[in-house]
């Protein structure tokens, strides 16, 4: 167990902890920053499970593979 | 749709233009928007996001957020494997190109220095469990009375919460060195367990900027890190994009009874 399992896969929960790392959603130019987005984290975090693992994507790798989405994961 | 839809969907800047083989948002193309000596890679926006209370449903809406979040993820990871990029966070939206170009001249000195920072490094994510117990003894039922059996399950639960105590200590100490090999290092809250889908708890959720260089001696020292510390069970996750290292890019304006918010101030750098 103390070996660290080099995952090829991402899961969904580690993505969202980085595009929405800021907790903070905006409108880049026009000031309107979506309100209540720790309700929004919440809600999610609840839901995401379902969906929580998709196939593997690399920025190094030469061909990522990525599923067409959630729909389209086995 | 209004005449101040949001049209563009940002999935980050780099300096250069690069070829961008892989669709955006809904499957569309992604092209360019330069200004200011960066290179802005955008695809137009999904239909559906021109009010805040429509973003709000998406993104309340798992499918829709889950299929959206792959979707921008794969353009930038496409981005980062061509040189550094600023990865926008999920539904970073602009109206046009007009606006799009004046947050880039706006911001463009802090863009600039977040991207010489990300320049040849690459974001490892370690994630930390507490290490498993041994399997609880079979309950022994035939002559077991109630009260081994209640002392039997004190022990059970002090012992987890000793394994939970060593591996939260554990944990500090693996962050602790794993930041001195990165150049930059950032925790995010550990994952709930109903989202990993692991039987343990996760006590570390740490995401680390490394250089491209010395990638395979961070992989080392997470196996090494993880033989030493025994209370807990380390994951390595990446590489990634330098998602947890950069500034959020057109954050909303400065209040003005706080005009020393806003901008690109998650930088730690505002420009």
């Amino acid at each position: 167990m103390s070996e660290p399992a080099y995952s090829r896969e991402i899961a969904l929960v580690d993505l969202l902890d980085r595009v929405l790392s800021t907790g903070v959603v905006v409108a880049g130019d026009v000031t309107i920053a979506i309100a209540d987005v720790d309700l929004v984290r919440v809600s999610l975090r609840a839901l995401v499970s379902s969906v929580s693992s998709v196939s593997s994507v690399s920025p190094i790798s030469p061909d990522p593979v990525l599923p067409a989405g959630p729909d389209g994961t086995p | 749709m209004s005449d101040d839809a949001w049209r563009l969907w940002l999935h980050g800047v780099a300096r250069d233009q690069v070829p961008v083989a892989v669709a955006g948002i809904g499957d569309a193309p992604v092209r360019a928007v330069r200004a200011a000596g960066l290179c802005a890679y955008v695809s137009p926006a999904p239909t559906g996001v021109s009010g805040a209370g429509e973003l709000r449903a998406h993104l309340e809406d798992p499918a829709w957020v889950a299929r959206t979040a792959f979707e921008h993820h794969r353009v930038v990871a496409e981005l980062a494997a061509a040189g550094p990029v600023v990865p926008a966070g999920l539904a970073t939206v602009y109206r046009d190109d007009t606006r799009l170009a004046a947050t880039l001249e706006r911001y463009a000195t802090g863009l600039t220095g977040a991207l010489d920072r990300v320049a040849g490094r690459t974001e490892w994510g370690v994630k930390g469990y507490v290490r498993r117990g041994p399997a609880p003894e079979p309950a022994t039922t035939a002559g077991g009375s109630g009260t081994a059996y209640l002392e039997r399950r004190r022990a059970e639960l002090t012992a987890r919460e000793h394994r939970h105590d060593d591996a939260v200590r554990d944990a500090d100490a693996v962050h602790a060195a794993l930041a001195r090999r990165a150049d930059a290092a950032h925790l995010h809250a550990p994952q709930d367990r109903r989202l990993t889908g692991e039987p343990e708890v996760m006590v570390l959720n740490g995401a680390y900027l490394v250089q491209d260089a010395q990638a395979e001696a961070f992989a080392a020292a997470v196996r090494t890190l993880g033989a030493t510390y025994p209370g807990i069970t380390l994951r390595l996750t990446g590489p990634w994009p330098p998602y947890s290292f950069v500034p959020s890019i057109g954050t909303p304006e400065p209040d003005p009874a706080h005009p020393a918010g806003g901008g690109l101030a998650h930088a730690g750098g505002a420009p």
